[in-house]
């Protein structure tokens, strides 16, 4: 039954999640560059789409933090890395230049798959080839299994699960 | 209209999205992470985060409803580059653990270190390759 109700939740937040994307304008790649392009006409509108969304989103986690559990599940499933190391310093490198080169991040270019349209495809294939390439690396350096919550964080009845953001 | 108010409302959209997951299902709203776990039928979370990406896909033709117009969509990039693209969007962000919903809209929001860190890495290498491409243009 919760399951069904956590999975009606998600595919609400998911559509709320596409609407603003497709409202903010990041599905729009020549307007993503425009942001990034801050020797020419930059274009800082996205400035106001993250501020919008990390405002509502820290709202939405102090709110958890006042929570014994989320409402439709037993836990919190946040992050349970606090280190900065250099599989995260060197994937977001590689991240970075790809969104420059394309326009696109995760978000938006799979949002956009329902326009069908050919370019959209072929990043999304060679996203996911790209996700299935990491998990054949031996030892993945992201070390899911591995992870230990070190750093104190936030209160103890917080399950330090193995999400990656 | 003022034209950052589109921007602001999509992105009060996108933190709420985010919020509602974190608040009823526990869950970071990490796209890049979500769909990689598509990967793994069987997780117990499967569903749910299936269900949110189908959400996710769904959004633009809803947008298209209400709106009586398709998001613009404008791919300057060709095909070989947007191959290349999505082949370091896709390694990098399990890599480097997120993208700009996992570690920016959530990972900003809990003021995570490793989130700042990353965000400001994505954002300066993004800026610095679309410099690159303008000079070699």
């Amino acid at each position: 039954m919760s399951a069904a109700l956590r999975s009606l939740a998600a595919l609400a937040a998911g559509l709320i999640f596409g609407l603003g994307l497709a409202l903010s304008g990041m599905l729009d790649p020549a307007r993503v560059r425009g942001f990034l392009d801050v020797a020419g006409a930059w274009d800082l509108s996205l400035v106001f789409v993250l501020g919008g969304a990390v405002t509502v989103s820290r709202l939405g986690y102090l709110l958890s933090r006042r929570l014994r559990g989320p409402v439709l599940d037993t836990r919190f499933d946040l992050p349970a890395r606090h280190r900065i190391d250099a599989p995260l310093i060197f994937g977001a490198a590689l991240f970075g230049i790809g969104w420059g080169v394309s326009g696109f991040c995760p978000g938006p270019a799979v949002a956009a798959l329902s326009t069908a349209a050919a370019p959209v495809l072929v990043f999304v294939v060679a996203m996911l080839v790209g996700m299935a390439l990491h998990g054949l690396l031996p030892a993945a350096p992201m070390g899911r299994s591995r992870s230990i919550g070190t750093a104190g964080g936030s209160g103890n009845r917080r399950a330090r699960g193995s999400a990656s953001t | 209209m003022n034209p950052y108010l589109p921007p602001l409302a999509g992105g009060l959209l996108i933190g709420l999205s985010a919020a509602m997951l974190l608040l009823l299902n526990g869950r970071i709203a990490g796209i890049s992470g979500l769909v990689a776990g598509l990967g793994r039928p069987g997780s117990a979370r499967w569903l749910a985060d299936a269900a949110f990406v189908l959400g996710l896909i769904l959004g633009p033709p809803a947008f298209a409803l209400l709106a009586g117009h398709w998001p613009e969509i404008r791919i300057a990039a060709g095909l070989p580059a947007l191959a290349f693209a999505g082949l370091l969007v896709g390694f990098g962000t399990r890599l480097g653990s997120g993208c700009t919903s996992g570690h920016g809209v959530c990972g900003l929001a809990r003021l995570s270190l490793r989130s700042i860190a990353a965000v400001l890495v994505f954002l300066a290498t993004g800026m610095l390759t679309v410099a690159a491409l303008r000079v070699l243009a």
